[in-house]
């Protein structure tokens, strides 16, 4: 099993005020971060009524396809995809290879305004990496809570949350 | 690969349920989802095709509880088992963190049993894992049936390894939470086991 990914509080903040940035300069309705994984990072905007777990494993399966796809035709990667509704759209974009930016977006915004505003923030993010995985080191002191669990503590897990 | 959120407190983890067509790999996840507590659940999604055949994946997220502060969650995905879906699964597959290798008890779908336990491997290789190095359990579905193989001859077949494997019978729920169980603990063990 390959290494956890780790984002820190501090990791966590800056990606969130970034996809702040986009949501507000798009006019998106909701503008979110999702690891090719499926798991979620970041959510901004009017998310309430939208179910962000369903939404991020989805959008993951969506972009695994459309590579799928890509390679069938010697493409590495679709990397922008577009799902245009009669009202509402989403719009996904690849952005580090590993991360995706999907922005869900109405009439209120533009397809033109929503990819001008994602060049920069595809920018943006790559610098952002960059410094995260400089600043690694600084965390290599932290607690790593996970190495301490005991087996009891894993076992007591399966006691909660079922009938 | 499991991601630990400190901002959330949430360790969220992939498991992937395989098998060849008709094993029970979906009947798994509706059995969970049924037993378990709306709090502790999200939305089981279903891509299927018009014939209530896997298309694409099921999705299941449920929450286990805490442990040291942070929330775990498990993403639970269930794979096309039909032969010719192979490209699907390798998509299924990225990322995975365990997996549940739910096998058809019944005589005639031996082959297909071992057919599709080669596909896991080869897939996950392509994806740079090794089965033998990841969290994997092994479930015998379908013990009801009168055409049922004794487990024996299945353990020698398919499990030469000798990882941990559970009699099921996933449409009454028989065995289908001892083998999420075992998948679970092992994958935090290994997660455990990372982070040291």
């Amino acid at each position: 099993m390959k290494s956890p990914f780790v984002l820190y509080e501090e990791d966590i903040a800056q990606i969130d005020e970034l996809c702040a940035l986009l949501y507000r300069e798009s006019l998106a309705r909701a503008v979110f971060l999702v690891d090719k994984d499926g798991q979620l990072i970041s959510e901004q905007g009017d998310t309430s009524a939208i179910d962000a777990t369903a939404l991020a494993s989805l959008t993951a399966g969506v972009i695994a396809a459309a590579g799928g796809l890509a390679k069938l035709l010697g493409e590495r990667e679709f990397p922008v995809q577009l799902h245009e509704g009669e009202r509402e759209s989403i719009h996904t974009s690849l952005v580090a290879e590993r991360f995706i930016f999907v922005m869900i977006f109405d009439e209120r915004s533009s397809l033109g305004l929503v990819r001008l505003k994602l060049k920069r923030a595809h920018r943006s993010f790559e610098l952002l990496l960059d410094e995260l995985s400089a600043s690694r080191p600084a965390h290599a002191s932290q607690p790593k809570v996970f190495s301490e669990i005991s087996d009891a503590e894993i076992d007591a897990l399966f006691d909660v949350g079922v009938k | 690969m499991s991601f630990i959120n400190y901002s959330s407190r949430e360790i969220n983890c992939k498991i992937v349920y395989y098998g060849p067509g008709l094993c029970g790999k979906t009947t798994n996840l509706q059995y969970i989802y049924a037993k378990t507590l709306p709090e502790a659940k999200g939305k089981m999604i279903s891509l299927e095709t018009g014939t209530e055949r896997t298309l694409l994946f099921d999705f299941l997220p449920i929450s286990l509880g805490e442990i040291r502060g942070f929330k775990t969650r498990f993403h639970l995905f269930t794979v096309p088992g039909q032969v010719f879906y192979d490209a699907s699964r390798k998509l299924i597959l990225k990322g995975v963190d365990g997996v549940v290798f739910v096998a058809d008890s019944q005589v005639e779908r031996l082959d297909a049993n071992l057919e599709s336990l080669e596909s896991l491997k080869r897939n996950l290789a392509e994806h740079g894992e090794d089965l033998e190095k990841i969290p994997f359990v092994i479930q015998y579905n379908k013990r009801d049936l009168p055409n049922a193989v004794d487990r024996a001859y299945l353990e020698q077949q398919l499990n030469p390894r000798g990882v941990d494997s559970f009699e099921a019978v996933a449409t009454t729920g028989a065995g289908v939470f001892d083998s999420l169980k075992a998948v679970a603990k092992q994958v935090l063990v290994e997660l455990k086991r990372s982070q040291k």
